[in-house]
């Protein structure tokens, strides 16, 4: 019972991060928290088996899986806050906390009587006292399993396989075509500036600067455009460079 | 037994409010899986309670049954992101007349 009393608060405030973080991965670390959590209170209700299970599966497989997505999706995934439903947001809370309230009042006034416990049950041990059930009468569940298994996996490779549908352009044709644009529009065909040059950091989120003082537009990377973490240019900036390098340059015009 | 229960029951409307409130497809899809955990604890309450394995065998199967939905549904939202450059759910609204 004192592992429950720990352990209850830490899934419910880690639950809580479920609906109040900002990031989605901060969202996913709260629902693994919760998840870890869990096995714990299975390990306490002597279901060693599930316990092992949640922590492989949920844990391991579930939760890698999600922040793959995060991390393949997240980058310039701006949600917007425009509530699509005026109001929507305050009724659900309402209605969420409505619903909880009387879930854990008609629980409260329940009386199971004393708890049988598993030490009967589990007296060959948990994994033999399942594996008995699991393929003596679930068997049928058990097979229904697998297809549905195998199933998710044609499903999911069918949703996210994509096909080429234009052949893949040689070298040759993208040096010709930089260099149609050139004639075309000017674009220049070399690389794009990197960043940081004539700023005052070279880190990746700092941009080029262009003689007159303002950022170079395709100079940082455009992930961290979407995201919106670059760095921010000022006139300060600008005029500490030419303090820094201005003087040396006059010096040198001097002579 | 009644304070696993009520744990149980305050993750699944922690899970549901989730659900309604948030906009961003991957969080509303981790909702989900809080309802599910918070079902499968309250499984696991009752097959202490009662004495005997079939509650645990039930909670296994709805963790199988999560792992198959999370993999199509992942790929749902990548299909959709690819095609929309978007993971809200607001945005997903072809059908809508």
């Amino acid at each position: 019972m004192t592992t429950f009393w720990i352990v209850a608060p830490l899934i419910v405030l880690a639950s809580l991060g479920l609906l109040f973080a900002r990031k989605a991965v901060h969202a996913a670390l709260g629902l693994a928290v919760v998840m870890i959590g869990l096995a714990v209170l299975y390990a306490v209700q002597d279901a060693p088996f599930l316990f092992a299970v949640q922590i492989i599966v949920y844990t391991g497989a579930i939760m890698m899986l999600f922040l793959f997505v995060v991390m393949l999706v997240g980058v310039d995934s701006g949600v917007s806050l425009r509530e699509t439903l005026s109001g929507q947001k305050v009724a659900a809370a309402v209605v969420g906390i409505g619903f909880g309230l009387l879930l854990v009042l008609g629980v409260a006034q329940l009386s199971l009587g004393p708890v049988t416990g598993l030490a009967e049950a589990n007296q060959h041990g948990n994994v033999y006292g399942l594996a008995e059930l699991m393929f003596g009468p679930f068997v049928l569940a058990f097979q229904f399993t697998a297809a549905l298994l195998v199933t998710a996996v044609l499903g999911a490779m069918v949703l996210a396989h994509r096909e080429r549908l234009t052949p893949r352009s040689s070298q040759a044709e993208l040096a010709a075509q930089r260099l149609r644009d050139y004639a075309e529009s000017g674009k220049h065909p070399g690389n794009p500036p990197t960043p940081g040059v004539f700023a005052r950091h070279n880190a990746v989120d700092s941009p080029a600067l262009l003689p007159d003082g303002s950022p170079a537009p395709g100079s940082v990377p455009d992930s961290l455009v979407d995201r919106g973490q670059v760095l921010d240019v000022t006139t300060d900036d600008v005029d500490d460079v030419h303090r820094q390098i201005g003087r040396r340059g006059e010096g040198e015009d001097e002579k | 037994m009644n304070e696993y229960l009520a744990l149980s029951m305050i993750l699944f409307t922690i899970g549901a409010v989730g659900v309604l409130v948030r906009r961003n497809a991957i969080i509303v899809f981790m909702c989900v899986e809080l309802m599910l955990n918070a079902t499968n604890l309250a499984l696991v309450s009752f097959s202490r309670q009662h004495g005997n394995l079939d509650g645990q065998l039930a909670a296994f199967f709805v963790m199988v049954v999560a792992a198959a939905e999370v993999v199509v549904g992942l790929a749902i939202i990548v299909s959709i992101h690819r095609a929309r450059r978007s993971v809200s759910v607001d945005d997903a609204h072809l059908l809508n007349l």
